[in-house]
């Protein structure tokens, strides 16, 4: 049977797991052509690194990216007191990540993503 | 000269900051390097780098040291400006054989912007103690690689001010990236013929001061 498979990790299992780890886990997989969906996301710093290993892992006709979709962060004020707050109550939000080629965005907006996939 | 003047000198030098490094981030063809230009011209008449439709023109960061920009009322800041190469999470050289380049220029032209996008990631790590995050007026804010920038950017508690660009555009709708990001300062621009450019510079130095 084709097909796409999607793998779903949960908000306990990410907590297990140290950066590196998880930062490994999600592209082994998605180079694989898997869907990763993590319930909790990922941290600033996580993404900060995931878009680092992620470029220094695309290679010319096997591995152009990864696409990756996750819901904006909740709405802060933009007050005094916002501004001194910012980054103290990050939120990680459900993400999902796939191969750049297979995975498209559709629609997104502050509470859905649309996207489409295909086979490899 | 006296003990209090040598004294004077010592400390300033030992507690002298150096000059704010103003990082100008965004996606690919946001017009980054068009308003490092335009501050460059308008305030130390020099060029940062070269502009193009095609993605990933600018593949290295670059940096322009001690600009001084004056506002309305006599306050002044001075800045380095650096300017980025275009954060993705992906990159196919067959992007570029859409513009005429051949192949292997295109796959050399793909991993020097991989290269880039991994030092624009550092230089907000290290190097970095404010940003002008640029958005294409004409586009969706909401695409990910805004929502994560922003957030990697709050995360290190840096000060950012959001250029809505391109207003010179007919399907321009800043009013969206105001709604999309209504915890930072968002400034409508275009860059390219300098449309409220000026509030721009305004802000630069409230904001970055």
């Amino acid at each position: 049977m084709q097909g796409v498979r999607i793998d779903l990790i949960s908000e306990e299992r990410l907590a297990q797991m140290p950066s590196m780890e998880k930062i490994r886990l999600i592209l082994d997989n998605v180079r694989e052509g898997t869907i990763v969906i993590l319930e909790s996301g990922l941290s600033p710093d996580e993404q900060s690194t995931l878009i680092e290993m992620t470029m220094q892992e695309i290679f010319p006709d096997q591995f152009s990216g990864i696409e990756i979709e996750t819901y904006p962060s909740k709405q802060r004020g933009s007050g005094v007191l916002s501004r001194l707050m910012r980054g103290e109550n990050e939120t990680r939000r459900l993400t999902v990540i796939g191969p750049a080629n297979q995975l498209k965005m559709i629609r997104k907006d502050r509470g859905l993503i649309s996207a489409w996939v295909s086979g490899r | 000269m006296g003990i209090s003047q040598t004294l004077s000198r010592i400390l300033s030098t030992l507690f002298q900051s150096r000059t704010a490094r103003i990082g100008i981030y965004g996606p690919p063809n946001a017009g980054k390097t068009t308003l490092a230009n335009r501050i460059a011209h308008d305030w130390s008449g020099s060029v940062i780098g070269t502009t193009s439709e095609v993605p990933h023109e600018t593949r290295r960061a670059a940096r322009t040291g001690n600009i001084t920009i004056t506002g309305s009322n006599g306050r002044s800041i001075t800045i380095d400006i650096v300017d980025t190469p275009g954060v993705t999470t992906r990159v196919d050289y067959k992007e570029f054989l859409e513009y005429g380049i051949e192949r292997e220029e295109a796959i050399i032209r793909a991993r020097e912007a991989t290269e880039g996008v991994a030092e624009a990631m550092h230089w907000l790590r290290e190097d970095i103690d404010g940003v002008i995050y640029m958005i294409d007026a004409t586009l969706d804010p909401f695409a990910q690689v805004n929502i994560m920038m922003i957030g990697i950017i709050e995360s290190r508690k840096l000060p950012v001010i959001i250029a809505a660009n391109k207003i010179d555009l007919p399907d321009a709708a800043p009013q969206r990236i105001r709604n999309a990001f209504p915890q930072h300062p968002v400034v409508p621009v275009s860059c390219l013929d300098g449309t409220q450019i000026e509030n721009l510079y305004e802000e630069m130095i409230r904001y970055f001061r």
